[in-house]
């Protein structure tokens, strides 16, 4: 470890030089931040420089054309907010066709996100979206919204594993699986998804959540649930992803109430590889850039030369998890 | 579609300037009419993808008009000033004991000053995002995106327009009003509301020479009866190329009436609850009845004004 004091010392001594990049699977990403899934379109490039993300993640797509849900979509819930979209989508084909070449010559390796309602859907879908232009597929098996209830794939080992196996039968491109935080078991989830043929895992999407108007008696959402993300969530998915980088070999990348370059180191020290900013983009459309610049300062000021080595670095060998409370 | 994606954004406002339909339309999907030369030959500005910037505003006034309203003015680099009728800003919104707004707030732009660096807001306190921001000071900073959305258009053929508004509905037609003004075109300004000290902007109408006619609760005469009356008198004195409205239901239903009785044309300004303004959320849909069908919409990006014809009632 270098000491903070030489490297921030008098005078504009030559910076370290930090090397950003990040590997997930046999992918190699300029650095450790993009965006998640939903919060991301074309019309961020004004205002986000693509070239400077580390990979860029498309809405979920759809097998065929979907509607989404009744409004209100949103509300605010103290530091976070309650979304219920419904993953509208014009389908893989106008993806295909009208979304992807948009991106053509943007030098930053964009991923795909694919959600279906079976097993065999999600495996044909993948396989239509094996096509140039698409670097790697996330694999959305964890919206909350999408079928009763908010019942999904990765609420549980066994249809993990079974979508997942069909999936990796039906490309060859990088596979990511988005897992959700509404199971009991992520630890098992994640090692299903790993077993299936994932190459990483994103943790997590939003935690199934509700919010009640006092003065109408009305839900504040009109599909009544919904989904919670925003810092409120960020501990609840920090335990989530140091359970699963410990149970998996593959990169996991974090994903839930990145807002900041701390946020996003608190993540990297729990296991994530890297990681995803979603909500925050909302509320500061910059937030990846400064992300971005914070995660090189941070590891300056730390004495890291990789970003890479901040993954893992928590301290907590001398402590012992209460596996009791971790399971429960 | 074949164009890529550009990291310079190419100046809209000559396009939204020249009065027509911006660049943005907001007619849906398939290949759009003829792009714009760009400075790049193989990367094209998005047509949906104008110039925005999330600028550091600085308040330079910030008044209460009566009980309810509020009037902020913000000194603002670009290419917030260059915000054109109907366009919106995302504000984010200060914290305060009791209110922290998580999201930022949409706001429709009551007027903008590119000579002076300016942008005005006209907006009532009703929840928490609004009160929050009711308490910045002047010389305060905060952050605005945009301008956002497409904005009023006026067909090249007209020479005279209605505008009917209600409550703070009014601060969004008023700068349309004014752009009608500078092309020379007449403006028939209904204003309806509450009680008179709920009247907003009587007096920027009043300055391009609007006819106004204030419609109010308190007389009756905000009666849409009444309401529908002036509207048939514009139209029957030929005072009615082109219909306005935003702000209330009622009267947005009204409008479309008349306007498809005698094939008058419209846009209407419609707000949703917003998260990011950028179109990559679809928090904001609305519905819209295109040729029989019920299309959803996004009110920030589609829209915030559409084709009044096509609007639905909420």
């Amino acid at each position: 470890m270098v000491d903070a004091a030489t490297l921030h010392g008098a005078g504009p001594g030559p910076a370290l030089t930090i090397d950003q990049t990040v590997r997930i699977g046999r992918l190699t990403l300029r650095n450790a931040v993009m965006p998640a899934s939903g919060t991301f379109a074309e019309t961020l490039a004004g205002i986000v420089p693509f070239e400077q993300l580390g990979a860029l993640v498309t809405k979920t797509v759809t097998p065929q054309l979907r509607g989404g849900n009744p409004t209100p979509r949103v509300c605010e819930v103290g530091q976070g907010m309650l979304n219920a979209i419904g993953i509208p989508s014009k389908g893989l084909d106008h993806f295909v066709a009208e979304t992807l070449p948009l991106y053509r010559g943007v030098p930053t390796p964009l991923v795909a996100s694919v959600s279906a309602l079976s097993a065999d859907a999600f495996a044909d879908a993948v396989r239509r979206l094996d096509v140039p232009g698409v670097a790697a597929i996330e694999a959305n098996i964890s919206c909350p919204n999408i079928e009763e209830d908010g019942k999904a794939f990765a609420m549980d080992p066994r249809p993990t594993a079974l979508v997942v196996e069909k999936m990796r039968r039906a490309t060859s491109l990088p596979l990511w699986v988005k897992l959700s935080p509404n199971t009991g078991d992520v630890a098992s989830v994640a090692r299903a998804a790993e077993a299936a043929g994932a190459d990483a895992l994103v943790v997590a999407n939003t935690i199934l959540a509700m919010s009640i108007d006092i003065e109408t008696f009305r839900p504040r959402l009109g599909n009544v649930m919904g989904g919670l993300s925003g810092p409120a969530v960020k501990p609840i998915v920090v335990r989530m992803v140091y359970q699963c980088a410990r149970a998996v070999d593959i990169p996991v990348i974090g994903c839930g109430g990145i807002a900041t370059a701390a946020d996003a180191v608190e993540y990297m020290l729990a296991g994530a590889a890297a990681v995803q900013v979603g909500t925050a983009t909302f509320v500061r459309p910059t937030a990846m850039l400064t992300v971005i610049d914070g995660l090189v300062d941070y590891c300056r000021r730390k004495g890291f030369a990789r970003v890479a080595d901040l993954t893992g670095a928590i301290h907590d060998a001398d402590l012992t998890v209460d596996t009791h409370e971790a399971a429960s | 579609m074949g164009q890529t994606i550009s990291f310079q954004p190419v100046r809209h406002g000559a396009a939204a300037q020249a009065g027509g339909a911006p660049a943005a339309g907001p007619q849906g999907p398939g290949p759009g009419p003829a792009q714009q030369s760009a400075a790049m030959p193989h990367a094209p500005s998005l047509p949906a993808a104008p110039h925005v910037a999330d600028v550091l505003g600085v308040v330079v006034s910030h008044v209460w008009l009566n009980d309810e309203y509020r009037h902020l003015v913000l000194e603002a680099p670009e290419p917030a000033p260059l915000a054109q009728a109907g366009q919106f800003f995302n504000l984010e919104c200060p914290h305060t004991a009791e209110d922290k707004p998580f999201l930022r707030r949409p706001m429709s732009l009551y007027r903008a000053d590119p000579a002076y660096g300016r942008v005005e807001f006209l907006y009532k306190v009703t929840g928490v995002g609004t009160r929050a921001l009711a308490s910045i000071k002047v010389g305060r900073t905060m952050r605005l995106l945009g301008p956002l959305g497409v904005g009023f258009s006026i067909p090249e053929t007209a020479k005279d327009i209605v505008v009917l508004g209600r409550g703070v509905g009014l601060a969004t037609l008023a700068p349309l009003a004014e752009m009608a003004a500078a092309r020379g075109i007449g403006v028939t300004a209904i204003l309806s509301a509450r009680s008179a000290a709920m009247v907003m902007s009587v007096e920027r109408f009043a300055a391009i020479g609007a006819r106004i006619r204030v419609v109010l609760d308190t007389d009756g005469s905000s009666d849409p009866v009444n309401v529908e009356m002036l509207l048939r008198d514009a139209a029957a004195g030929g005072r009615a190329d082109a219909f306005y409205t935003c702000g209330s239901n009622r009267l947005m239903l009204l409008m479309q009436r008349i306007g498809r009785e005698l094939a008058i044309p419209g846009e209407v300004a419609l707000e949703q609850q917003m998260a990011c303004g950028l179109g990559m959320c679809f928090c904001c849909v609305r519905n819209f009845s295109v040729d029989g069908a019920v299309e959803a919409r996004r009110v920030c990006t589609e829209g915030p004004v559409f084709p009044l014809d096509e609007a639905m009632p909420w």
